[in-house]
């Protein structure tokens, strides 16, 4: 290990001290198939400060989405530690575990929205759930479709949307009830890069405003170079590496890290950016 | 009538005569009468039966495999067995809860146990379209299994739904026409007991006519009904 990815890990356990808002420690998640045992996470350790946008990145196959599904238990891990705010997620019984995922926002490569709501309706639907009157949810989705600048959608059907415009409808949907953390799991994968571009513009944006955290995944680099403060590298279940963007991008030090940047070097077509400064 | 004592264009025109009418109306009422009610238990127990089927199968909601295994094999069995053993089966059945074993009524019990199962299967199959993601959202989102049922499987479904029950429905008329025969009265009975045994073609005609219509009347009323829904939702 370099001496600047020792310094970093030591970094990022401080930040775990102080201030971290997510926690994953020794996680373990096993598939059993007919066939074969499938072992998809091998003991994650993970610390998110509150606030922070942190990307994810790793291989087709690598875990990530096993990984953000355990997160609001869509995934249920075979042992290990999952913390975020107060609660220890892993422990909830059935009832608290649905008003827990009512506070964490989720966004999604297909966007998974209802095709027999409109765009209101859309929005709505977690306000529904979480039991606001008529009124309230009025108001709460139309400042949301403001937010995502959708207001003159509002009574559009999903079918009548392009995949940007879907994608801010799922992403108002995922912050109608004011949640505490926001998880996307290649929620510009299906997207054009400049699509991409005004999505990921969006999430910042909302990070701003709101001060929410937002826990991305991608295979992407471009992504999380525009979008994150943080990263970590996920491969064949284990975490490599992680800490500052920058620091993994301009001196990584495992395999999977280099390569990424390697790729992300040699075809990256998008002339991206570090917040206004040409790479 | 018929076509060994008259010619081919006589009786078709008798089919449309008053006689003929005087007797396949009033069997029209009947029918119409019949296959509503049973629409109504086909609907109602038919969606309660394939949404119990899809929430406790072994991928679904609220997993009972063993329970699933078993009601699944009674809807099976039923809907293996030929319409009309069904009636046969069911008749004195019909006697034990409505006190008699003839007429619309008793019919409707054999009509109701031989319709459900086929409806109860189609919702189902419906219902698992909906896509993984949708269903993944909505229970992110932290939904409930009942809301998840009304909010989202159905809804989403819907088109489809509306298919298959057409196809429910037509499979209604024409089971209640079999059912006719059994003592249901309806269109059937008049088929088989002017137009066969009596060998009177017209109203053989007459009552077949008006069975074609009825299918084709349900068949363009759901499927402009689905389409409608799709479209709306901008689908298509
Ligand atoms: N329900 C499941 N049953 C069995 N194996 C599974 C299941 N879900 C995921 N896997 C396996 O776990 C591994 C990791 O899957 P996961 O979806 O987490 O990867 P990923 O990093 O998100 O990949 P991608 O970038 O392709 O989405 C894969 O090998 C996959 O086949
Ligand atoms: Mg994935």
């Amino acid at each position: 290990m370099s001496y600047a990815a020792s310094h970093r890990s030591k970094e990022s356990e401080n930040i775990s001290d102080t201030s971290s808002f997510i926690t994953v420690k020794d996680l373990y998640k096993t598939f059993h198939t007919p066939e074969e045992k499938v072992e998809v996470l091998k003991g994650i350790n993970l610390t998110v400060s509150k606030g922070d946008i942190f990307g994810i990145i790793g291989f087709s196959g690598a875990g990530k989405s096993t990984l953000i599904r355990c997160l609001n238990r869509m995934e249920i891990a075979d042992s290990g530690v999952i913390r975020i705010g107060e609660h220890q997620i892993q422990d909830l019984p059935k009832k608290e575990l649905n008003l827990y995922r009512q506070k964490i926002g989720m966004i999604f490569q297909h966007f998974n929205l209802f095709d027999s709501r409109t765009v209101f309706q859309n929005v709505a639907y977690p306000l529904e759930i979480a039991g606001y009157s008529k009124k309230e949810i009025k108001h709460r989705v139309e400042s949301m479709l403001e937010l995502v600048e959708l207001g003159d959608k509002i009574n559009s059907y999903p079918g009548q949307l392009s995949g940007g415009q879907k994608q801010r409808v799922g992403i108002a949907r995922a912050l109608a009830n004011q949640p505490d953390v926001l998880l996307s799991d290649e929620a510009t994968s299906a997207l054009d890069p400049q699509t991409t571009l005004s999505v990921l513009d969006l999430l910042k944006d909302i990070n701003r405003k709101l001060g929410l955290t937002i826990l991305l995944i991608t295979h992407e680099l471009d992504v999380i170079k525009y979008t994150c403060n943080t990263m970590a590298v996920l491969e064949k279940g284990l975490i490599v590496e992680k800490g500052p963007v920058r620091d993994i991008f301009f001196n990584p030090t495992s395999e999977t890290a280099k390569l990424f940047v390697k790729i992300n070097a040699n075809f990256s077509a998008k002339q991206w950016v570090f917040e206004g400064e040409a790479i | 009538m018929n076509l060994h004592n008259r010619g081919g264009f006589e009786v078709i025109k008798s089919a449309f005569g008053p006689e003929v009418w005087a007797i396949v109306a009033p069997a029209i009422l009947d029918t119409l009468y019949m296959t509503v009610l049973t629409m109504i238990f086909t609907l109602v127990l038919g969606l309660f039966l394939g949404i119990v089927l899809m929430v406790t199968a072994e991928e679904g909601l609220q997993p009972r495999p063993l329970f699933n295994k078993a009601l699944g094999a009674v809807v099976n069995v039923l809907r293996s067995l030929p319409s009309m053993i069904l009636i046969i089966l069911t008749l004195p059945l019909s006697r034990l809860f409505i006190g008699k074993a003839y007429g619309p009524e008793a019919c409707i019990f054999a009509l109701v146990v031989s319709c459900v199962p086929m409806f109860a299967r189609l919702v189902e199959s419906s219902i698992l379209e909906v896509s993984k993601g949708k269903i993944e959202a909505a229970k992110a989102m932290g939904t409930p299994n009942i809301p998840l049922i009304t909010k989202v499987l159905i809804p989403e479904a819907l088109p489809s739904l509306i298919r298959a029950y057409t196809i429910a429905v037509i499979a209604i008329i024409s089971v209640t026409a079999l059912a006719g025969s059994f003592g249901a009265g309806g269109l059937g009975d008049v088929a088989v007991r002017f137009g066969y045994s009596r060998f009177k073609t017209d109203i053989l005609i007459a009552a077949v006519l008006v069975l074609v219509i009825l299918v084709q009347v349900v068949q363009f009323i759901g499927d402009g009904l689905s389409k409608y829904i799709t479209k709306k939702r901008f689908l298509i």
